[in-house]
């Protein structure tokens, strides 16, 4: 699968592959160990890394459900979370120039770190930036369902979700990844303003349509802003 | 079948279906800006309600409790820059630490 490439650019490119690779998978830990939390099985915390393999849609699904959210309200915040996955697609095709088979395996490893590695690679040229991709795409899905497992078994055998502080780490888990998003002003106030509206929510909506309905907040401000880069 | 499996499946299904899309279409259909700049919007918007949902209500109801002393401590770390490991422990051993003495 991984398509042939000199070996001076490889190694490291492979080297950067594999330390993303790694410290993401550790957020797996966290994902697997959250996921029994919410209520979810070790079988199906492990399918959803399995299947799923995108961390921010695997977190909102079992955040949405283990808060008592419908499977369509978990399901709808999971996919809004997976769009960005097909723009990632979208901006890797012209490089990858893979059909069917490929196509398929190159689709499911489409994440945000193997984009990233892969657009890291551009100076070095389209064959980096393949090999990056590949590297990094099958890297990730190794280390993220390994650290799953981990983090779901250590849970399972933890008991009382808040007696181990697991119902504090969830939040702090998203935290972690909404964090280095927050590069401006207004991202920051969007932010703060998603957490008010889902809360002043909650009392008086269904369970899960508090977060979904955050998504309004993010159109209302995409089509306000003049232009992509201007706050930049 | 329950909603778990349903989550799952579904959940599965649908990023797979987006992820292949992507990689099947031309740019030109979505790179309009406004939409880049809503996609940009959209995992703050979700992953910070989620926080919140998950940080200050049971249910339907709003509360304060151990969980709030948890994610002080994780944007304390974030604050000082701390990997991410020692953010989740941080946050799970002071929030485990407040509901036992409480």
């Amino acid at each position: 699968m991984i398509p042939v490439v000199s070996a001076t650019f490889t190694r490291q490119t492979f080297r950067d592959s594999m330390s993303v690779s790694f410290t993401v998978g550790m957020y797996g830990a966290a994902f697997g160990a959250a996921s029994v939390a919410a209520g979810f099985s070790v079988l199906q915390t492990s399918l959803l890394s399995l299947l799923t393999f995108s961390g921010a849609s695997q977190f909102a699904v079992i955040g949405v459900i283990g808060a008592g959210g419908s499977a369509f309200s978990g399901i709808a915040t999971a996919t809004l979370l997976g769009i960005r996955n097909g723009l990632y697609g979208m901006r890797m095709a012209p490089i990858l120039k893979v059909r069917g088979l490929k196509r398929i395996v190159a689709s499911h490893i489409t994440i945000d770190e193997s984009t990233g590695v892969a657009l890291s690679q551009e100076p070095r040229g389209d064959h980096a930036m393949q090999a990056g991709f590949w590297f990094t795409g099958f890297g990730v899905f190794i280390f993220w369902n390994l650290f799953t497992l981990a983090g779901a078994f250590g849970a399972q055998a933890m008991g009382n979700p808040a007696a181990w502080g697991l119902d504090a780490a969830v939040p702090a888990a998203f935290l972690g990844l909404v964090w280095p998003r927050l590069l401006t002003i207004s991202d920051r106030a969007i932010a703060l303003a998603a957490v008010a509206l889902a809360i002043a929510l909650t009392p008086i909506s269904p369970a899960g349509l508090p977060v979904i309905a955050t998504a309004g907040l993010a159109i209302l401000m995409g089509l306000n802003r003049k232009s992509v880069t201007d706050d930049e | 079948m329950n909603k778990l499996w349903w989550g799952v499946i579904g959940t599965s299904a649908a990023v797979f279906a987006l992820k292949y899309l992507g990689q099947s279409i031309p740019e030109k259909y979505l790179s309009h800006p406004k939409i880049r700049s809503i996609n940009g919007y959209i995992p703050i918007v979700l992953l910070s309600a989620l926080i919140g949902v998950q940080t200050f209500t049971e249910k339907t109801k709003l509360m304060i409790d151990h969980r709030t002393l948890g994610l002080g401590v994780a944007i304390l770390a974030l604050a000082l820059r701390a990997p991410f490991p020692i953010v989740v422990i941080s946050a799970a051993a002071s929030s485990a630490a407040l509901y036992h003495f409480s």
